[in-house]
């Protein structure tokens, strides 16, 4: 019997449309936005300013804290401007804006690949590097979490005073339906992410690593055993899909029986936790020297013409990638930057991509409205799907009439807003909703 | 220029189950008992029923028309389900004007004065019948006589004719408390497919089971509930020196146990709470059987549980994932 995280979850369908679609380049964008603020933490401080030259892979911008990463151009071209822009939530931040020089009569159109023909370091040059050095290289490359939370890498490799890693885990689950990138990467490029794990278990001195692969996803299974073979100490594990197998603390429990404290991190249970597509950005940046400035993205949708698995420059406009996906259909009424659990609804289609963004999910109208909300009939299946075990109705109620103290009696916090309690929810009740209310509610309670 | 966006929070989609299709679900579930009914008693069996139906019906709208000024909540089915259950629970020969009485009881005061679906203490149907019980007792347990032809149709059983004989007039509990377990002859096969007295619900107790199998796959409820019911009346029957059996399957609890202790509404937010809240009513239904003066305790019992519910969900809240992790790692540090 494959394993699973115990409690709760849900069986949405996984509708992987595109599964199976090749990893594709595409043509480099005549012009990026590269926003300042694309991971958690403190936003990058621009380095660069406006008629400044930059190469491609140049830094444009440095961290601008501890819990923060640097910024990366993927084009060379002319700092035009540094402004504020729309992000995909409509927000107004601070982004680099960048031109690329008009390409000479002629000349092939640049290409945003992954490519390998000029590593920078040997083998035998990277067995040499320390650890120390491993989280360096990993934080001058501006490396975040490409799972979706975009939490800057370095600051995760980092292991507290007393803790210690003696398990890495590699996230290969990819519980979200409609999204394939991780497991497009797996197909393609599963050695290159064993070797960035390899960097990954250096930097933490975890001696032994688990990479957790969802049953519905056999050729990447089969792709990444076949890459860890010569590796004892890396095992791949098959997991029984369920959702939120993805989130950490599930995946932690799933892969070795083991509870992360509520209100604690991996690092308390021994682990630390990593995407597939962060451990290849590791083996990109160690390998070949080159910042984290392209990621692969999953373009989906029911009426999505020509969906796939594009690689995608970091500051391009999300529009153009659609494009490359066969256009916005007629009937589009909403477009999601993730997946449809866990992702968020775009206000506006020019917004320029990010670190954290995997997967555009463009729904068709009918599709994208809620249905009425209707009385609590206490089912309790709220709380029967929640991998938290938490309460949702009641946080529900507690959000709704402004109960911030007793939300956080109640364990509000440990929510992780994977939605399993609306997506199950028969009177379509805004669970979720609420409990993101009740969390901004405690925020401003006296401390 | 950009279009226009739907924005809302994740998630994005929805399971597709509904208020609604659960209801039907349940009311689908119950036509299979209904049919035993009428096998058993005729068509007064259909009368009664859609009698209930109908002025729960028209009582939820006029309250929600007239008194609270909402939009008609008909169409969520739960009115149609109160009305049913309603009906199970009376004697296919009550007076019509009874089983009005009852329905405008069940949802009036049972229902809508805690301010509709999701909000009642008590189950609805069955605040009704213990009206009833305890205004109309004698029409309230009085039976038809004679029944038990009809459903020995689908299944012909040479033994089954003294049986009938026996039962005329009075249901299996009845007998059971006047004259003593020792004394009764039961038939236990024609007990379970409707070969016996009592109200509409209780006769088929095999078309009950088929309707909670189907619910059981359906997903509707869960097993907890009726499984500890069914479960502590078996055991505590045979603890006081009863027939299990026979109090499985002579009166009301498989009933009870199915549909109306199984009520969201009305029962306990967590598995573990259910358990306790099932366990519950099985023992004092046993109670009110063996030492009460009523023949009949399933309904009390619910009900009584019924209003403990809150305390049960109070004291049955799920611990939070990690949180003995936490705990031990305060420990630890300390």
């Amino acid at each position: 019997m494959l394993k699973r995280f115990k409690k709760g979850g849900i069986h949405p369908n996984p509708m992987k449309l595109t599964a199976g679609r090749p990893i594709l380049a595409t043509e480099a964008p005549r012009e990026v936005r590269l926003l300042l603020s694309q991971h958690i933490g403190a936003p990058a401080k621009s380095i660069v300013k406006p008629g400044d030259e930059v190469e491609a892979g140049q830094m444009v911008a440095e961290a601008g804290g501890f819990v923060s990463a640097p910024v990366h151009t993927p084009i060379a071209g002319k700092v035009k401007k540094i402004e504020q822009v729309r992000d995909a939530q409509g927000l107004w931040k601070e982004a680099i804006l960048i031109e690329a020089a008009e390409p000479e009569e002629g000349a092939r159109p640049e290409r945003v690949d992954f490519d390998e023909s000029h590593p920078l370091r040997s083998d035998e040059e990277i067995e040499r590097l320390s650890g120390q050095e491993i989280i360096e290289i990993v934080g001058q490359a501006g490396i975040v979490g490409l799972g979706g939370a975009a939490f800057p890498t370095r600051v995760k490799l980092t292991i507290p005073q007393g803790k210690k890693a003696d398990v890495f885990i590699i996230n290969g689950a990819e519980c979200e339906p409609y999204l394939t990138c991780d497991d497009a990467l797996m197909r393609r490029y599963p050695r290159e992410i064993v070797a960035g794990l390899r960097y990954l278990m250096k930097a933490t001195s975890a001696p032994r690593a688990l990479i957790g692969i969802e049953a519905n996803k056999p050729e990447a299974i089969a792709a990444l055993t076949d890459a860890v073979k010569d590796y004892p100490e890396i095992e791949v594990m098959p997991l029984r899909t369920a959702y939120p197998q993805g989130g950490e603390k599930q995946l932690i429990e799933a892969l070795t029986g083991r509870v992360v404290p509520a209100g604690g991190l991996p690092i308390d249970a021994g682990a630390v936790v990593d995407n597939v597509a962060t451990a290849f950005a590791v083996y990109r940046a160690v390998k070949f020297g080159e910042p984290l400035m392209k990621r692969v993205v999953t373009v989906t949708g029911m009426d999505v013409e020509n969906g796939g698995n594009f690689i995608a420059a970091n500051g391009m406009a999300t529009d153009n990638l659609i494009e490359l996906a066969g256009g916005l259909p007629e009937n589009t009424g909403k477009v999601i930057g993730g997946g449809p659990m866990m992702g968020r609804a775009m206000s506006t289609v020019e917004a320029p991509l990010t670190k954290g963004s995997g997967g555009i999910l463009i729904v068709p109208e009918k599709e994208s409205e809620r249905g009425a909300v209707s009385p609590c009939i206490r089912c309790c299946r709220c709380v029967s799907v929640c991998p938290m075990s938490l309460e949702p109705y009641l946080l529900q109620n507690l959000g709704q009439f402004g109960m911030a103290e007793e939300a956080r009696e109640a364990g509000v916090l440990n929510c992780m807003e994977c939605g399993c309690c609306s997506y199950i929810c028969p009177a379509n009740r805004p669970i979720v909703d609420y409990i993101r209310l009740s969390k901004l509610q405690i925020r401003k309670l006296p401390k | 220029m950009s279009r226009q966006l739907n924005i809302s929070l994740s998630p994005h989609i929805h399971g597709g189950m509904s208020t609604q299709r659960i209801m039907w679900l349940v009311v689908a579930s119950l036509i299979p008992a209904l049919v035993i009914a009428f096998l058993t008693f005729g068509v007064q069996a259909i009368i009664i029923t859609v009698i209930c139906i109908g002025a729960c019906l028209l009582t939820e709208w006029v309250i929600t028309h007239f008194v609270m000024h909402r939009p008609p909540t008909l169409l969520d089915g739960s009115a149609m389900i109160t009305g049913i259950l309603l009906a199970f629970n009376l004697p296919s020969i009550l007076p019509w004007w009874m089983a009005i009485v009852g329905s405008v009881v069940a949802i009036g005061i049972g229902k809508m004065s805690f301010g509709g679906l999701g909000c009642n203490i008590w189950n609805p149907a069955l605040v009704g019948r213990v009206f009833l019980l305890i205004s109309f007792p004698a029409a309230m347990t009085t039976w038809p006589e004679g029944v038990g032809a009809g459903a020995r149709l689908l299944v012909t059983t040479g033994a089954s004719t003294h049986a009938i004989d026996a039962n005329t007039g009075a249901t299996m509990l009845q007998l059971m408390q006047s004259q003593g377990i020792g004394s009764l002859d039961p038939d236990y096969l024609g007990m379970m497919i409707g070969n016996m007295n009592g109200s509409l619900g209780e006769v088929g107790s095999f078309a009950i089971l088929a309707g909670l199998v189907f619910l059981l796959c359906m997903r509707v409820v869960t097993w907890h509930i009726p499984v500890a019911v069914l479960g502590s009346a078996a055991f505590f029957s045979w603890v006081f020196g009863g027939n299990p059996i026979l109090d499985l399957f002579a009166g009301g609890l498989i009933l009870g146990a199915c549909y109306m202790a199984t009520d969201y509404v009305t029962s306990p937010m967590s598995h573990r709470g259910q358990l306790i809240f099932g366990f519950f009513i099985g023992f004092i239904t046993i109670i009110i059987r063996r030492f009460g003066s009523y023949p009949e305790g399933v309904s009390f019992a619910i009900l009584l549980m019924n209003s403990f519910v809150p305390l049960i969900n109070r004291y049955c809240r799920p611990q939070p994932f990690g949180e003995k992790q936490r705990r031990e790692m305060l420990k630890k540090t300390a």
